[in-house]
């Protein structure tokens, strides 16, 4: 068990989230679009130096920026 | 008495309003398409109730301009005792949109929870218990289909039961709470990827992505071009020809043939060389009409030739020749193509995933990737292009967006002029004035984005599932374009050409082509009568295309104006949308950048083109 941050997990890998860094703001809006502690995401697509990352959880896909998944800590086997 | 619809962004809000009132509003598979409520009308119970579609919201926190208005409109919903809200939740993501239902149900406002997309539940292998839902939130539950209209009965039927704060719960204890009820009403079973789950994925990662976006535009592009084409050589422009002219004809010798009334309604007449079927120019004296429109004409050298008597659809500028051809038969067609395709993109859910794709390229130009969207509805007409920029999260963002859009993306109508103009001479008309514009809106946004202060704010949106374009949604959906264009253009179009009309007889425009000549002539290259179509260009820009065609101008020339005519201001429409959304201020800045960029570079195409 290893927790990285959304941006530096593989394409295709599934880890449960841990914490979400930043600002209340920001976890809010994550949260309402089903990425919170507790729930398992998994990472479809995205660079690991920069660009958006796309990232299933339950039934819904997000986009979400770079500096964004940097500040989703998530726990991969 | 009046209902909101509020939810999530993309569960189908503007569906259901309007399956309930009737009213047509736009839905696409993306979410954001709601940007500005719409009021509409039904009958309960014998009594007129006000319904309102609002755009989509994830939480009652704002983070846009159109969550913005979804906030307002239900503080403003709360004054009155007899409002309620229709809370579309969508039954494949119960979870998440039960999050912005449990805040709707600690407002004071009675709801009632309208399980949308249930058609879709069987599809990804979802089950909910919809009793036991109702029971637990203590409001009515109702499954719904909105594409068929499965279930908006039922809805009507269970207003009167909807309540308020039937759901005590600790603000800490929110998610567990939602854990809890989720658990006790939905069975998931486990699903194999379909194909388009499949097609999701690629068409997102950039290695697969790119080349599936460069065909899809590509394939686009040819398609609109190719509709838009047949259509007007088979169907629009021989409705023309055959039948119209004969009675403008017939009209115009009615009229006698000139006058002021005349030269309005009909315009200018041509005389056509019987035996050849050309114009002919330089004629001394015409004879008397022998039948119908045939005459005998005399010309320069002496000879006596058999001539017709005709209109010139793109030259005559009359308000029943010109005037009905350019929106009819030059535009109408692209604008059907355009938004045929348009609206299929829209529904399948592939626009999101193309803000992704551009991502990065968009951070260059001070935007993400979701502004490609505003971008794309502007290349219809800019009016719901800027309107859409409500979807970006801040101001500066918005400026951006919403002036590279004014200045460089020519509207559909307009672009159809070109073609209709330009087009003639093939990829070397064509190209200087696209490939300008796209230049213009590269370099003008990397320039923004250096200069205005402040950041450009992430990407953060929800992928809908690709879905099969319902037909007859996308039907409906394009003939509403359809006559939103007649019903905004016509009016328009057949203004300017009254205007033009009276500046000539009044001299107006030799006066101005005077007056500004030194940059009409001086800096663009272009002759005197140009400043017409730069005056009509403020109402509409397709019509001010089709005063070029008059002119006899060379094809540079006819580059230069078409890429000045798109830049220098938008039309009044956009213009007016542009003043409310960014506020007078900004939009004189905006102004000023536009007026600018266009003179230097429709001046720099004078120094390079040949
Ligand atoms: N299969 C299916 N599709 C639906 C249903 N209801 C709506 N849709 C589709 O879902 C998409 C979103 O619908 P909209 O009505 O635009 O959603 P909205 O809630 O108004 O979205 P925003 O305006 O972005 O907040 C459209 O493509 C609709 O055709 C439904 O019951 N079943
Ligand atoms: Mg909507």
């Amino acid at each position: 068990m290893v927790i990285i941050n959304l941006s530096s997990m593989r394409n295709g890998q599934t880890g449960k989230v841990t914490g979400v860094g930043g600002g209340f703001g920001l976890r809010r809006r994550l949260e309402a679009l089903g990425i919170r502690v507790g729930v398992n995401i998994t990472k479809v697509s995205g660079a690991t130096r920069r660009g958006p990352v796309v990232v299933r959880a339950g039934n819904t896909t997000v986009a979400v920026g770079h500096g964004m998944a940097r500040r989703i800590r998530v726990e991969v086997v | 008495m009046k209902i909101l619809l509020m939810g999530n962004p993309n569960v189908g809000k503007s569906v259901i309003f309007s399956r309930l009132t009737g009213a047509n509003v736009i839905a696409s598979n993306y979410p954001g398409t709601t940007v500005e409520f719409t009021r509409g009308y039904m009958r309960l119970n014998g009594e007129r109730v006000e319904v309102i579609d609002v755009p989509g919201t994830y939480t009652l926190e704002p983070t846009s301009r159109a969550e913005q208005v979804a906030v307002d409109m239900l503080k403003e919903a709360k004054d009155s005792s007899d409002n309620i809200v229709i809370d579309v939740v969508d039954a494949t993501n119960l979870e998440r949109n039960l999050n912005l239902t449990l805040q709707l149900l600690k407002q004071d406002i009675p709801i009632l929870i309208c399980l949308n997309l249930w058609d879709e539940t069987k599809h990804v292998g979802i089950k909910i218990d919809v009793d036991k839902l109702e029971e637990i939130l203590g409001v009515p539950v109702i499954p719904t289909c909105a594409l068929s209209g499965e279930g908006i009965a039922q809805l009507i039927k269970r207003l009167p039961d909807a309540k308020s704060k039937t759901y005590e719960f600790d603000e800490e204890d929110r998610w567990s709470e939602i854990g809890k009820i989720v658990e006790s009403v939905e069975d998931i079973t486990h699903r194999h990827h379909t194909f388009l789950d499949r097609l999701g994925e690629a068409s997102i990662k950039p290695a697969t992505g790119i080349p599936i976006a460069v065909g899809i535009l590509a394939a686009s592009f040819a398609i609109i071009r190719f509709i838009g084409e047949s259509l007007i050589a088979y169907l629009f422009e021989p409705i023309f020809e055959h039948l119209w002219k004969p009675v403008i004809i017939r009209f115009s010798a009615i009229l006698g043939s000139g006058g002021f009334i005349h030269d309005i309604l009909v315009g200018k007449l041509f005389l056509l060389n019987s035996e050849t079927e050309e114009f002919i120019s330089g004629i001394v004296q015409t004879g008397k009409m022998i039948a119908g429109n045939s005459v005998v004409v005399k010309t320069i050298t002496g000879e006596l030739i058999p001539a017709e008597v005709t209109i010139d659809f793109t030259q005559s500028m009359g308000l029943l020749s010109t005037g009905l051809f350019v929106p009819f038969a030059m535009v109408l067609p692209y604008i059907i193509a355009f938004y045929l395709i348009l609206s299929f993109l829209e529904d399948s859910g592939y626009l999101p995933r193309l803000g992704v794709l551009l991502d990065n390229f968009m951070h260059r130009l001070g935007l993400h990737g979701l502004s490609i969207i505003p971008m794309l509805l502007g290349l219809g007409c800019n009016v719901p292009g800027a309107l859409a920029t409500r979807v970006l999260e801040t101001k500066r963002e918005r400026f951006i967006a919403a002036t590279l859009m004014a200045i460089a993306i020519p509207c559909m109508a307009q672009i159809a002029m070109i073609f209709g103009l330009v087009g003639k001479y093939g990829i070397k008309g064509l190209f200087p004035v696209f490939g300008t514009l796209f230049v213009v809106w590269f370099l003008l946004g990397i320039a923004m984005a250096k200069f205005l202060p402040g950041e450009s704010p992430e990407i953060f949106v929800e992928i809908p599932p690709y879905r099969i374009p319902n037909i007859r949604a996308l039907l409906k959906k394009l003939w509403m374009r359809t006559h939103w264009f007649l019903r905004e253009a016509i009016p328009f179009v057949l203004l300017g050409v009254f205007i033009i009309n009276v500046l000539y007889s009044l001299h107006v425009i030799d006066f101005f082509g005077r007056i500004f000549s030194p940059v009409v002539k001086g800096v663009l290259g272009l002759p005197g009568e140009a400043v017409a179509a730069l005056i009509i260009g403020f109402l509409r820009k397709d019509i001010a295309i089709g005063m070029l065609a008059p002119l006899g101008l060379s094809i540079k020339q006819l580059i230069i104006s078409s890429v000045v005519l798109t830049m220098y201001f938008p039309c009044v429409a956009t213009f007016a949308v542009l003043v409310k959304e960014l506020g007078v201020k900004e939009m004189l800045k905006s102004t000023i950048i536009m007026v600018l960029s266009a003179l230097l570079v429709g001046g720099a195409l004078n120094l390079i083109l040949r």
